[in-house]
């Protein structure tokens, strides 16, 4: 067990954790963050997407002592306007990889709030999605603003 | 009035006879169309919940005290335990428990495939439980490995008798015939690749034993739990409130619920047993491989005279023989048609249902069979598939079939082809191509719900069913608001605890909607029914609002119960479709791309086309993915799965998706229950891969016959292709 500060949503957190645990583990299990989701644990399929100072990363491969940063998670990000663009879309199925996909899509349109469909394609591709969604999320990202 | 009758039921095309209680369902069809509520657009109820990750997966579920299980699998295909030591494993720091074959439900001595399920120990955390699997100190005997599905069958190496179907004289047929065209046509092993893994919590409190787990049937969970445990079904408490992703999947309880439920009876504590992503890929279920040998004959004029198939299901281990004959069978008016499936028991992963089973692989052969008619017939494809319109199930009529509207919504998309291939250019060569889809969907009973409306006006369906992802809460929501006259946003369902809520239907078989949905129409008329007697009562007139009515109420609610009535005796419930893709392939790497889905499905009343156009647009990019990347390889040698991580299988990424135009006939089946309303999950994956070889041979001549269709297949069809044009192609037989 060793010490690690975090600095999530806002938020200071120092927790003992074991050398080695993922970012993802600590927020899910430490902090009770459990928007982030793990799907694959092997950073493939961006469910477990978090913002670090802005830019999205995966926190299922990154070892929460190397996290130099403020980390934003979906828990930070529940009032932003992409949510209701999500749900207006209908850009969820089973909804186990959206907030991964929200995470993602948030730090794209704070860095080009108007993404053509290409850019929206290019920043999302690295988040799956087994039901499907993607039209509805490309629709959800163009509409985010409306 | 409740009423016993024997009747067929219906299951990814499993069919058997049952004795059930039914009720009758008195309730007129709603008019056609769209409605206040039903056959509008309503974005989902827990749309929120999810996207803002708050909804509450089995994953996220943590119970005090709560324990974490792991598996040891075989690394063998085909081997026997011949001596296991479970002391090196429990000595670990952690361990709380350890169990060994024949000790839990799945854990077996003799390991079929690599990834067999084999011991599992419980810990405080999931690393010491992996640590403590490894130790496990396993002595093997090796077996023989048959990895071969047409050498197991010529063993009689299988799971089941090959089914056989014949009417007609199919070989007089091919006799008489002016064109003979056949084909083989493998294909694949894909992976569901749900993006929960397979997982369940288990705890005994009392003699109860509470079964938390990612499911798509919570009914079919307790009646299995508790058979296999000799319990009472009503001391199995299953919940299953949010699920991420089933697919067919999940179905079933498995080695990793008997594992926690074990466990966390020798331990006293709850236990979790979550795959990881490499155990899905081993040991979580496949839509299993085939291969298909078809011949179809057919006269000058283009009637089909006789259609012939041999299939071998590649089943694995354990698993069902799927109905890959059936699309063969039922797709078109032939008299003379002959299949036998062969289901292989080989040294690989199980297969699990996979959203249409069978009909998604054979609809492939099949279709591409039929282009290839059309081909050497000159007829048109679309002239072709209509001239040999079926009229009638083998006999038995359809409760609905709207296919020939189908093919009138696809005939603008079908005309684009010859504007898309103009587009061709020397590398780029582009085409149209179509393939239709039958499929089953019908649901049946039983399924109930209740229906419970308070003195503030708002009303909760209540059922213990699962929403899969597939947007059931609010499809429910809206019939219920549709029969009871209020506004859809005061509704809420209550579902995913079978202890809190009647029994309900499994969320596969496309059967969600038309097995539940007439219950919960049923229980809100129950419901309204009561209210417009009490508006009598108060002298209020009969179209008093709803919240008018019950505010008189205080403390006392309305309470509606329904359930879902009878099939139509002696009708065969199915649904259609046609799908038309536009590709361009590149001929000089193989590289092939789908641009343009046009999916025309008629399922009969839509309830909620926003949502069913999530449906279609989901089972088109599922297939795309089946079509065009994903296999999931096994060693040849040893029969290993090569293809553990999301990185090597492939599944489509938004970058790899066309534009999806979805198209419903949306016509209410006047037989089928009070809803006249068919299921949708599965239809749109059954005839896109066909669609995409046939626009593949449009765009460039060559003829695919394997899925998926790699760039190594592509450049083999090429080739082959223009080998025939050099050869000049063959006569008519």
């Amino acid at each position: 067990m060793s010490e690690v500060r975090l600095t999530v949503n806002g938020g200071e957190h120092v927790i003992d954790v074991p050398v080695g645990a993922s970012l993802a583990h600590v927020l899910r299990e430490e902090l009770g963050l459990t928007g982030t989701k793990i799907a694959c644990n092997e950073g493939h399929c961006g469910a477990c997407t978090v913002q670090i100072d802005g830019v999205p990363r995966l926190s299922c491969i990154m070892l929460a002592h190397t996290v130099e940063g403020e980390v934003t998670t979906i828990e930070g990000l529940r009032e932003h306007p992409l949510v209701d663009a999500f749900v207006r879309a209908d850009a969820v199925q089973c909804g186990f990889c959206t907030p991964g996909q929200v995470v993602s899509a948030a730090a794209l349109v704070a860095a080009n709030p108007e993404p053509t469909r290409e850019e929206i394609r290019h920043a999302m591709a690295g988040n799956i999605c087994r039901c499907g969604t993607y039209p509805k999320i490309e629709e959800a990202i163009l509409s985010w603003q409306d | 009035m409740a009423r016993l009758i024997r009747t067929e039921k219906e299951v990814e095309g499993r069919f058997e006879e049952v004795w059930i209680v039914v009720e009758e369902d008195p309730l007129e069809q709603w008019p056609e169309g769209p409605l206040s509520v039903v056959g509008r657009d309503a974005p989902r109820q827990d749309g929120s919940l999810r996207v803002r990750g708050e909804a509450r997966y089995t994953a996220d579920i943590k119970l005090p005290g709560m324990l974490h299980a792991a598996v040891l699998r075989s690394p063998h295909a085909h081997a026997r335990v011949q001596r296991i030591d479970l002391a090196p494993a429990l000595a670990l720091p952690g361990v709380r428990a350890a169990i060994g074959p024949g000790e839990a439900n799945g854990l077996e001595e003799e390991a079929g495939w690599a990834g067999a399920p084999v011991a599992a120990v419980a810990a405080d955390t999931f690393a010491q439980a992996r640590a403590a699997v490894e130790a496990v100190d396993v002595e093997w005997e090796e077996l023989e490995v048959v990895l071969d599905p047409e050498d197991a069958v010529r063993r009689g190496l299988v799971t089941g008798e090959a089914r056989r179907s014949e009417r007609g004289d199919v070989d007089r047929a091919f006799a008489e015939a002016d064109v003979i065209v056949e084909g083989t046509y493998r294909t694949q092993t894909v992976l569901h690749n749900s993006l929960e893994t397979h997982q369940a919590i288990c705890e005994w409190q009392g003699d109860t034993l509470h079964v938390y787990i990612s499911t798509q049937y919570i009914w079919g969970i307790r009646q299995e739990v508790a058979e296999t445990l000799g319990m009472p079904e009503d001391k199995v408490r299953v919940v299953c409130e949010f699920m991420g992703g089933g697919f067919g999947a999940k179905n079933s309880p498995d080695e990793y619920t008997f594992a926690a439920a074990e466990l966390a009876r020798r331990t006293g504590r709850p236990v979790r047993c979550a795959l990881t992503r490499h155990e899905e890929h081993t040991s979580a279920g496949n839509r299993n491989s085939t291969i298909q040998r078809l011949r179809a004959a057919a006269r000058s004029d283009g009637t089909i005279l006789a259609l012939e198939g041999e299939f071998f299901n590649s089943v694995g281990w354990s698993g069902w023989s799927s109905p890959t004959e059936g699309p063969m069978r039922a797709l078109y008016a032939c008299d003379n048609v002959r299949t036998v499936t062969h289901a292989a028991k080989l040294n690989a992963p199980p297969m699990k249902a996979f959203r249409a089973p069978g009909f998604a692989e054979g609809t492939f052969g099949l279709e591409c069979l039929i282009e290839d008619l059309a081909a050497r017939l000159e007829i048109d494809p679309l002239e072709l598939r209509r001239s040999n319109y079926a009229e009638s199930n083998e006999g038995t009529p359809y409760s609905s079939k709207n296919l020939e509207e189908c093919y009138r919504l696809a005939e603008p998309h079908w005309e684009r082809r010859h504007e898309v291939r103009a587009r061709s250019d020397a590398v780029w060569k582009r085409g149209v191509g179509m393939a239709s889809q039958i499929w089953y969907g019908g649901g049946g009973p039983p399924s109930y719900a209740w229906v419970r409306l308070g003195s503030d006006g708002r009303a909760t369906v209540i059922t213990a069913m699962q929403d899969i992802g597939t947007g059931t809460r609010t499809a429910m929501a809206q019939i219920a608001a549709e029969e009871l006259r209020v506004p859809l946003e005061k509704v809420d369902v209550v579902l995913g605890d079978s202890a809190r809520g009647p029994y309900a239907s499994i969320s596969a078989g496309s059967s969600t909607t038309p097995s539940m949905g007439p219950a919960v129409r049923a229980a809100a008329a129950d419901a309204r029914e009561q209210i417009e007697d009490i508006a009598e009562q108060r002298g209020l007139p009969k179209n008093t609002p709803v919240e008018e009515v019950v505010g008189l109420l205080e403390e006392a609610q309305i309470l509606g119960k329904g359930a879902r009535g009878p099939n139509p005796t002696g009708m065969s419930v199915l649904t259609f479709g046609v799908h038309v893709v536009e590709v361009a392939v590149d001929v000089e790497t193989g590289e092939v791309r789908v641009e343009r889905v046009a999916a025309i499905h008629d399922v009969g009343r839509i309830i909620n086309p926003l949502g069913a156009s999530s449906q279609v647009e989901g089972g088109v990019i599922q297939g795309i993915g089946h079509t065009l990347s994903e296999e999931r390889l096994l060693d040849p040698e040893t029969g290993r799965v090569l293809t553990t991580s999301l990185d090597a299988y492939r599944m489509p990424t938004i970058a790899d998706v066309p534009e999806i135009v979805c198209e419903f006939v949306d016509k209410p089946d006047e037989h089928l229950t009070n809803l006249g309303s068919k299921g949708l999950g599965e239809p749109p994956i059954v005839p896109i891969a066909a669609a995409i070889a046939n626009a593949i041979r449009d765009a460039t001549g060559a003829e695919v016959h394997e899925l998926p269709i790699s760039r190594e297949e592509m450049l083999r069809a090429l080739e082959a292709a223009k080998e025939k044009e050099r050869r000049g192609a063959p006569a008519a037989v």
